[in-house]
């Protein structure tokens, strides 16, 4: 059933969730959207965050969507994807259920400090954008050499 | 067809008789609407490739269930998530108009579309009139 999917990846989602509920006991909603402007976009799509050494990982989870569609911009750590999932609504059909979103929408994340707003990459696959930022050299964790 | 006929409306199984932890696992979002051939249901399932995808017809229960899968770097630390699980489950009880043995099933970014076609017989026939 979990086929396609490594122990390390099945794990790295449950720490995730397990790391954002923690967080969310000991300083309210999360790391992140404790940012005011994390406030808009109603939810859809929705996020995760990882970081590396070398770079932060976003994953936004927005799916049938054309990724020429998406505006996703950068300025200092602060990044924006906005785009629009048009859905079509088929006339003359009996609609029971329609939980699926339907129209703009924008999502602002505050980044840690010291990424690199040069090197962004953004990759569209199976209804998920992956988003990757590199860590400026400065800000990168160093080992200290003991002279 | 109409929104309050109760045969062809699919009722959404109750996750209690679903079992197993539920907590675990992602719902996806769905459309689901009726023509005259059939009923259509497109469900949200980003991440999720076909080989990954798991739809089942048992009695006149349908089920659809997905692995989620992301690239990930192998030394990633979580700074956030809303998607908390990487299951996607969710069930529907079918009515016995429907063809179950005839669904199509195409996934395109993320997105799950069930074409489930009303029986043959119980379809709308246009009936012509002969003139002599």
């Amino acid at each position: 059933m979990y086929a396609g999917m490594s122990d390390i990846e099945k794990d790295l989602l449950e720490q995730l969730g397990r790391m954002d509920r923690e967080t969310d006991n000991l300083y309210g909603p999360g790391l992140l959207p404790a940012s005011l402007r994390m406030m808009a976009g109603k939810g859809f799509p929705a996020i995760n965050v990882g970081a590396t050494a070398n770079q932060i990982d976003i994953y936004l989870f927005a799916p049938g969507i054309d990724p020429k569609a998406m505006d996703i911009s950068i300025q200092h750590n602060v990044l924006i994807v906005a785009g629009e999932r048009r859905l079509i609504t088929e006339a003359g059909a009996d609609y029971y259920r329609k939980e699926r979103y339907d129209g703009p929408f924008r999502r602002v994340l505050t980044l840690p400090d010291g990424v690199d707003p040069d090197r962004v990459d953004a990759r569209y696959r199976d209804g998920v954008l992956h988003i990757t930022v590199g860590r400026l050299e400065s800000s990168k964790p160093r080992r200290i050499e003991v002279k | 067809m109409t929104d309050n006929n109760p045969m062809t409306k699919p009722q959404e199984t109750p996750a209690a008789t679903q079992g197993g932890d539920t907590a675990r696992v992602i719902r996806p979002l769905v459309d689901i609407f009726e023509d005259d051939t059939g009923i259509t249901l497109q469900a949200d399932m980003p991440g999720v490739t076909k080989d990954r995808l798991d739809i089942r017809v048992e009695k006149d229960t349908l089920s659809i269930a997905g692995d989620l899968k992301i690239d990930m770097p192998e030394e990633v630390e979580p700074l956030y998530a809303d998607v908390r699980s990487h299951r996607y489950q969710r069930s529907f009880s079918l009515s016995r108009e429907l063809a179950t043995d005839e669904i199509e099933a195409s996934l395109h970014n993320g997105v799950l579309i069930l074409r489930i076609p009303m029986r043959k017989e119980l379809q709308p026939r246009k009936i012509e009139v002969r003139v002599d």
